[in-house]
């Protein structure tokens, strides 16, 4: 999928080698040709005469009756017969038409120049402990698929200092590290450039560590972005992160706010449900003494299911009141 | 009646704003070069300001969580205070409102006598969020009381 540089303003009056390089999917594509056949609606006549060139077979009816006609063949011929037929197709294809091509224009004119420029992201800042090793992450979007020329840099530059040394270098498939400054057989790239990853592990931290690193990524031909930089900071001894302690303060006296406010509800529902099942329990012992006469003792579900019935009752009861 | 009603909500809503801005501004400290606390430090530099997290030890994220928590309750005490103004049945007193107003009262308290006592640097001058925050507590206290003593009318 290439898109072309030429292909500006929606390819109205380059039909030729811009209408080429789109209508590169296959015919059988029926959805992405509907899209650019609405591109011809939009066109001159003169490009639609381009259009019955590329696709040599022409639709097989030329019956101006209508579009009812047409619905046995591809969607593709569909669309095509139904701007050769012209006129006969009613305002409100023409609009949903126009909608398309308005549509395709801005996603595939206005798209791809706008982003050409790659993304590049990173941590914002990272912490770590003396002596531990860290793993500094770089991963990059891009429109175009990776290429075999895809690199990677990293930077360093220490707190306070204004110097920025290279400290690894992932090109043309060869990872390259440091191997005279501060971070000698310190750095080591563990990252996947065919999945975007230009990550580096950096090993042994000490206090002298503590600076930005800035990683940016190019993958031709889109070169034009913003290096991402990631601080790091070495402690001795890990802090609390911050807002643990806040959140877990904040997360505890909610709960237990919530929780109050249900208990409270339940047990003046409780206290509720208990008087009048108090009740429910005699009629049924008389129940169950009345049944018992007739058959052998009575199933237990009965019960359950008669202050089921009551606690119902209750509720509805308690709304009204509400209310 | 009316003027009642208006000065009890205008009291709660000054309440809640000073609460807010207490919370949400970092000036509980000043000092020639900068301010601190509760979110962020500042100073000063030559280049300009450069401003760091907040130190991460626990009583600083208490009163983090403790401001935050008595703006909550502000919060549903106004909510609780509207609801109630409508639903009460006449002569009843507005619990709910006052409990929640009360317990705000409270966190703030805490928040400030926390930051008070923990506080690092004990010559440095007291930043407005720090004066705000002391303001705020008798003035939702005294909201949380009336609206104790408050009956509905009509």
């Amino acid at each position: 999928m290439q898109s072309n540089g030429g292909w500006k303003g929606g390819g109205m009056g380059r039909a030729g080698p811009g209408m080429r390089g789109v209508v590169g999917y296959k015919p059988g594509d029926s959805g992405v040709s509907v899209v650019v056949l609405s591109l011809l609606a939009f066109c001159s006549p003169s490009s639609t005469l381009f259009f019955f060139w590329f696709f040599p077979s022409p639709p097989s009816s030329h019956a101006p009756s209508g579009v009812g006609t047409l619905p046995r063949q591809s969607p593709v011929r569909f669309a095509a017969s139904v701007h050769f037929l012209g006129g006969s197709s009613n305002r409100s294809q023409k609009t949903m038409l126009r909608v398309l091509a308005l549509a395709s224009v801005v996603l595939l004119g206005i798209a791809p120049q706008a982003s050409q420029a790659i993304t590049v992201y990173t941590s914002w800042e990272r912490h770590a402990l003396v002596g531990s090793d860290v793993r500094l992450s770089c991963t990059f979007f891009s429109w175009r698929f990776i290429s075999d020329d895809v690199s990677f840099t990293w930077r360093y530059r220490a707190d306070g200092s204004r110097d920025t040394v290279s400290i690894a270098h992932y090109a043309g498939g060869e990872a390259y590290t440091d191997n005279k400054g501060v971070f000698k057989d310190r750095v080591e790239f563990v990252g996947n450039p065919k999945r975007r990853d230009g990550s580096i592990l950096i090993k042994n931290l000490d206090f002298s560590d503590n600076g930005t690193f800035t990683c940016d990524a190019k993958n031709p031909p889109d070169i034009v972005g913003r290096p991402s930089s990631v601080r790091l900071l070495v402690f001795e001894n890990l802090p609390i992160q911050a807002g643990v302690i806040t959140g877990a303060i904040i997360g505890v006296v909610l709960g237990l706010l919530v929780l109050i406010v249900v208990i409270y509800y339940l047990m003046r529902f409780l206290v509720a449900r208990r008087v009048f099942s108090l009740n429910v329990s005699k009629h049924g012992k008389k129940k169950k003494e009345g049944s018992q006469q007739r058959q052998g003792p009575a199933p237990p579900a009965d019960p359950s299911k008669m202050k089921a019935a009551a606690s119902e009752k209750k509720k509805q009861e308690s709304r009204k009141d509400k209310k | 009646m009316l003027c009642i009603l208006l000065g009890v909500l205008a009291l709660h809503l000054l309440v809640f704003i000073l609460l807010i801005v207490s919370t949400a501004s970092s000036q509980w400290t000043v000092e020639a070069q900068g301010h601190t606390d509760l979110w962020y430090n500042c100073h000063s530099v030559s280049q300009g300001y450069r401003c760091s997290q907040a130190s991460n030890e626990d009583w600083i994220q208490a009163v983090q969580a403790l401001m935050i928590l008595a703006v909550v309750f502000c919060f549903v005490s106004l909510l609780a205070f509207a609801y109630q103004l409508f639903r009460l049945f006449k002569g009843g007193r507005f619990y709910f409102t006052s409990i929640f107003q009360i317990l705000a009262s409270v966190f703030v308290m805490c928040a400030a006598i926390i930051y008070t006592v923990m506080r690092p640097d004990s010559d440095k001058d007291y930043g407005y969020s720090y004066v705000l925050a002391w303001v705020a507590f008798p003035l939702s206290l005294i909201s949380g009381l009336i609206y104790l003593i408050l009956r509905k009318k009509d």
